[in-house]
């Protein structure tokens, strides 16, 4: 049988089996928790608790009345103890509530599952999702809320759940898909009534039948299919996933409403099934510890807020000569400079390596590696240049902010030239030109 | 541990293997049954040749790179050692070293370093040399000596081209049979003898995926298109598509010199239309110009193409609208 797939690509070495096989264990909650009121794209939380407060196990600490917003919850119960700026795995400092666990664990009232979760309304779905703080829980963490409103005019017909997991290395959403196949699936179901669409789709990458299987299992109690892709990076990357599956292109600068789709992380419909039936909060997320620098690589259930430090002290803590810390998978995570920051909601991993170098640039060659593996079409040697020069109208009209940063152009770079990079400035300064344009 | 010993770098943390040095050495690797041909054909004087072209081409990268204030090491990427390499295979091997060496100097100096060194040049650097040789030098450019183990009257010595089309040769029946040009049995430059051994070096760079399988491709059906119509239609005139494919630098330039990475176009449209462009200026040449052979130029004015090509064909963006 021919598998599904994008145009384009790149096949990274995997180093999934590190801990393909490790079922998720539940790390026990830290002595402290550290929640950033920005943990997802959009607008930051405001804070509504003080230094001193009180808080339960899943209390709403931070809300934003703006669309592109989610609440945050405190993920231990205990008291603030400080509500300023901290480090963020983005790299900064950002507010962020501070909390002393008590160790009890104390479950916050407020938080009331649906006896019947299938026959609530969408607006009603949407509601307990948005209140529950669920984000994208594929690394973007896109208020999910927003994800499950598509505009009137944009009809859906079809639901995407994406199990491809196609960074190398991470393994959570394949341990997830093992272990909790129900509640993906139910997710998924509420996700449909919500979006209005006719059906569901599961793309996942041929590497982890084990965890097709699995949702084989309960798949028949849903309107819902499951689709093999060839394994290749970046499958799951939401357009390439929407043209391997559908055959569907996603316009330029547009959204998948605009092709009639959404798209949800298995991990995101686990978290919507268990925000409406449960009235769980998203307060704990499944991430893969992994790399050559951890002692004991595993995939863990932690509280949001933990400390780098005190995940990676769980699983054994770090090697010797460990030189990089990355937040996320290896294609698209974060360098980390410091073990202080804490897990966020869009954190899938935290990976460290030994002996990791930064490679000697070359000029480039123009061996169109780049331009052959693109899964967006673009041509990644020329617009890296256009922003090393600083023509950013050029940048822009070669498509830069078509640019996904899926990183497969640096990866097969022979001249080793940091693509991603150029790119990313590029897309920033145009962004900031444009703020000043229309301010 | 302190925090400051972690490495911060933008996204991927991960990288292929593959490397500059890595893809210029088994470019350099896959000339090697290229030189074993030439030492077999034409012994001492090849190897003479080649190491000299070579040596020119690394001294003159170190001075320039030097010149330009630039890290020394690149010296070593083994782009000038294939640009050494090249140079050599496309000349006489009766030309006096001297004066490979200054087409070595050209190479690197006029055709690449003038530029910006390696990756910004627009031309084959090789063939700069060449181009400047042969205006240079005609006379020692165009004399031929046969193989060694060729019985034949070195007064009157011609390549099998030169032989088509100043002598006749059709008519003649002197034409050189195609087994000899297949193994390499004939007179020419270095690397343009042997189809077989080139042939045997572009497998390989096929293989390893350094070389882009368009180009080669295309050459050689345009100028089968080209030189078959004529031949076709006159056969008492004309050679054979085959005949053209296999007789002087027509291999060499469309393995090795066409397909330079820096010097061809970036998207596949672009790279037929090169292709194309190349085999047919060849096929032009040969059989309308005043030459007997036409791959250098023909590969000179295409690299002239590749930046329009490049800025005008692009890749279609996932999501973009076709036109109506």
């Amino acid at each position: 049988m021919k598998l599904k797939t994008f145009p384009r690509g790149i096949h990274p070495p995997q180093f999934k089996e590190l801990t393909a096989e490790k079922a998720i264990q539940v790390m026990p909650p830290p002595e402290k928790v550290f929640i950033p009121l920005l943990q997802h794209f959009g607008s930051p939380a405001e804070p509504l608790v003080k230094k001193g407060e009180e808080v339960s196990l899943g209390q709403m600490i931070g809300e934003s009345k703006a669309l592109f917003s989610a609440p945050v919850h405190s993920s231990v119960s205990g008291k603030v103890i400080a509500v300023d700026n901290y480090e963020h795995p983005g790299g900064n400092l950002l507010p962020t509530i501070t909390i002393a666990n008590d160790g009890r664990d104390c479950l916050c009232l407020e938080a009331e599952g649906s006896k019947a979760p299938f026959s609530l309304s969408p607006d009603e779905i949407r509601q307990r999702v948005r209140s529950a703080g669920v984000v994208g829980l594929g690394g973007a963490a896109f208020p999910t809320a927003v994800k499950l409103s598509p505009p009137k005019d944009k009809p859906i017909d079809t639901l995407i759940i994406n199990g491809c997991e196609c960074e190398p290395m991470l393994t959570s959403d394949y341990r997830l898909m093992l272990e909790h196949p129900e509640g993906i699936l139910k997710g998924a179901e509420l996700a449909r009534l919500a979006t209005g669409a006719e059906r569901t789709i599961i793309g996942i990458e041929d590497n982890k039948t084990k965890a097709t299987d699995s949702l084989k299992k309960h798949i028949y109690d849903f309107p819902a299919e499951i689709t093999l892709l060839r394994t290749k990076y970046p499958q799951g990357a939401e357009r390439n996933l929407i043209f391997a599956l559908l055959h569907r292109e996603v316009p330029r600068g547009g959204l998948p409403f605009d092709v009639g789709v959404v798209v949800h992380n298995v991990g995101t419909a686990k978290a919507i099934w268990e925000a409406v039936s449960q009235g769980k909060p998203l307060y704990e997320k499944a991430i893969t510890v992994s790399g050559n620098g951890i002692v004991e690589p595993k995939n863990i259930l932690v509280r949001i807020g933990t400390p780098f430090q005190s995940v990676i002290d769980f699983c054994g803590g770090l090697k010797e000569k460990v030189n990089m810390l990355v937040m996320g998978g290896p294609m698209m995570g974060l360098s980390q400079w410091t073990l202080d920051a804490p897990v966020i909601k869009g954190t899938s991993g935290v990976l460290a390596w030994t002996s990791a170098l930064i490679p000697r640039e070359y000029n480039c060659i123009y061996c169109a590696r780049c331009v052959d593996h693109c899964p967006m079409g673009l041509v990644p040697t020329q617009l890296a240049k256009f922003v090393r020069y600083e023509r950013l109208t050029e940048a822009e009209n070669w498509g830069i902010l078509d640019c996904v940063e899926c990183g497969s152009c640096q990866y097969i770079c022979p001249a080793k030239i940091p693509l991603v990079h150029w790119l990313r400035l590029g897309k920033n300064k145009i962004a900031s030109l444009k703020r000043k344009k229309s301010a | 541990m302190t925090n400051n010993s972690f490495i911060i770098q933008s996204s991927p943390h991960l990288r292929d293997k593959e490397s500059v040095p890595k893809i210029m050495y088994t470019v350099i690797a896959s000339l090697v049954p290229a030189c074993l041909a030439s030492f077999y054909f034409f012994r001492f004087k090849a190897l003479v040749l080649l190491l000299s072209c070579v040596a020119a081409c690394l001294i003159t990268e170190a001075l320039f790179l030097w010149l330009r204030k630039k890290p020394l090491d690149s010296t070593w990427d083994g782009s000038a050692i294939i640009t050494g390499l090249l140079l050599a295979m496309t000349l006489p091997p009766s030309l006096p070293v001297g004066m490979a060496a200054i087409g070595a100097v050209v190479a690197i100096g006029v055709g690449k370093q003038v530029f910006g060194g390696l990756g910004y040049n627009i031309f084959n650097p090789a063939l700069v040399g060449r181009a400047f040789l042969s205006t240079a030098f005609p006379a020692a450019m165009t004399t031929w000596i046969p193989p060694v183990m060729a019985k034949v009257n070195i007064a009157t010595f011609a390549t099998p081209l030169g032989n088509l089309k100043f002598q006749n040769a059709i008519a003649q029946g002197t034409l050189a049979p195609l087994k000899d040009l297949f193994w390499g049995n004939v007179g020419g430059c270095l690397g343009e003898t042997s189809a077989f051994a080139l042939i045997l070096g572009g497998i390989f760079l096929l293989y390893r995926r350094i070389i882009d399988w368009r180009i080669p491709l295309g050459i050689f059906l345009s100028l089968t298109i080209f030189s078959g119509f004529f031949w076709l239609s006159n056969p008492e005139k004309y050679a054979s598509p085959l005949f053209h494919i296999l007789a002087g630098g027509l291999l060499l330039g469309a393995i090795f010199m066409a397909t330079d990475m820096v010097t061809s176009p970036i998207t596949p449209f672009a790279t037929w239309i090169y292709a194309f462009g190349i085999g047919l200026i060849v096929g032009l040449i040969r059989l309308f110009g005043g030459f007997p052979e036409g791959v250098m130029y023909s590969i000179l004015l295409m690299n002239a193409f590749v930046p329009v090509l490049s800025h005008y064909i692009r890749p279609r963006i996932l999501g973009e609208r076709r036109k109506k």
